[in-house]
């Protein structure tokens, strides 16, 4: 069974909308953090089976540096950012001001100041989509995480295996390229999310597929 | 040549001797590696959640510790093993994220070890080895020739 035969490319066409403007909000603010340009992918929305979500890129086991938060509300998600330690040890060093010296371990201050970055993003985030879609929203604190990326992202996406053996990822790049900083955004609506998103969107309806299948949701 | 076998989330595989089954990357998730030490073959659950109780709608029996790990044991007895000669060894349900509100009581990790204990228990095998809990990620191989479990987190390697 293929969830993404279930989304019309409609569908897909407005979560991809979703994701770009939380992205662009989240690159717009990380980029006057960083007083540099920031730029973005298009984002990717992808419908995957639980094991494909955490073969990541580079594969199951290249340290990364993640940043979790809960949203809650009308569409209740979860966001998550990853970033390469060296290149998250040095946005913490941006944040911690000019005279900080960039210290090559992840002590106490610097995983504070991620999980920060993680809460500006995440608030640009939240506001830009409540705007968009009209549906409430609010972030939980954050928390951090610095180990295999299979192992944090099956940490996160576990609880979705009650439900079912898909999860729908909205997937952004973001790149400072003259600091050489590159990072990964993903938004992931709860199971029942999917389908209050797409509400909101209008698009709801829109489900209409040869195999009629119906509508993840 | 050994050939590497991948047992991803929720898959049950089985191996031979020479073969190494091998699981990337555990985080909450618990790898059980069953194995009999006469024919040198064994099997490996990647689980996922506690309980299949929790499920709605279809079951994916490779998912949970009450049906992944009778399932895996079934699989090797067709093969010949014998549960008297098995060796049951565990790793993984770390808590990779240290949670804040409601999510802290549903820490899924420790909930998943103490869901394989009890199971393993109740098929009347005897555990030989863990290496469960705390906060870092794992990669497990399970040599088939010799029934050894080599486990990696990003800063150690330890043999059980």
């Amino acid at each position: 069974m293929s969830f993404i035969d279930g989304l019309s490319s409609i569908q897909l066409d407005a979560l991809r909308e979703v994701g770009n403007i939380g992205a662009g909000h989240a690159a717009t603010a990380l980029s006057q953090l960083l007083k540099n340009k920031v730029i973005m992918t298009v984002p990717r929305v992808n419908l995957l089976s639980l094991s494909e979500a955490c073969d990541f890129i580079g594969g199951p086991e290249q340290p990364m540096v993640g940043v979790y938060l809960r949203v809650f509300g009308e569409a209740p998600s979860k966001i998550l950012y990853l970033f390469p330690k060296e290149q998250a040890l040095f946005l913490a060093g941006l944040l911690m001001g000019e005279n900080s010296k960039i210290r090559n371990i992840l002590g106490e201050l610097e995983v504070s100041a991620l999980k920060e970055i993680g809460n500006i993003l995440t608030g640009a985030y939240v506001n830009a989509f409540a705007n968009f879609t009209g549906i409430q929203m609010l972030s939980s604190v954050p928390a951090l995480a610095y180990d295999m990326v299979g192992a944090i992202l099956s940490a996160i996406l576990v609880d979705l295996g009650e439900v079912g053996d898909y999860v729908a990822l909205i997937e952004t790049e973001l790149t400072a390229c003259e600091l050489n900083i590159s990072g990964h955004f993903f938004l992931i609506p709860d199971p029942g999310s999917l389908g209050t998103i797409l509400e909101m969107l209008g698009v709801k309806g829109e489900c209409q597929n040869s195999s009629g299948s119906k509508c993840p949701t | 040549m050994p050939e590497l076998i991948r047992v991803k989330m929720s898959d049950i595989e089985y191996g031979a001797a020479p073969d190494v089954l091998v699981t990337l990357g555990l985080g909450s998730c618990i790898g059980v590696c069953v194995y009999d030490p006469f024919l040198q073959i064994g099997g490996m659950a990647h689980i996922m959640l506690p309980d299949s109780q929790l499920a709605r709608g279809i079951v994916n029996r490779g998912k949970f510790a009450d049906t992944a790990v009778p399932d895996l044991v079934e699989g090797l007895n067709e093969k010949g093993a014998v549960k008297t000669r098995m060796i049951v060894k565990i790793a993984g349900g770390a808590q990779m994220f240290t949670m804040f509100g409601q999510e802290d009581k549903i820490q899924i990790g420790p909930r998943n070890v103490v869901a394989v204990e009890r199971t393993i228990a109740k098929l009347g095998l005897r555990l030989n080895g863990r290496d469960v809990g705390g906060h870092s990620g794992r990669t497990v191989y399970f040599d088939l020739s010799t029934g050894a479990i080599t486990i990696k987190t990003l800063q150690t390697e330890i043999n059980l």
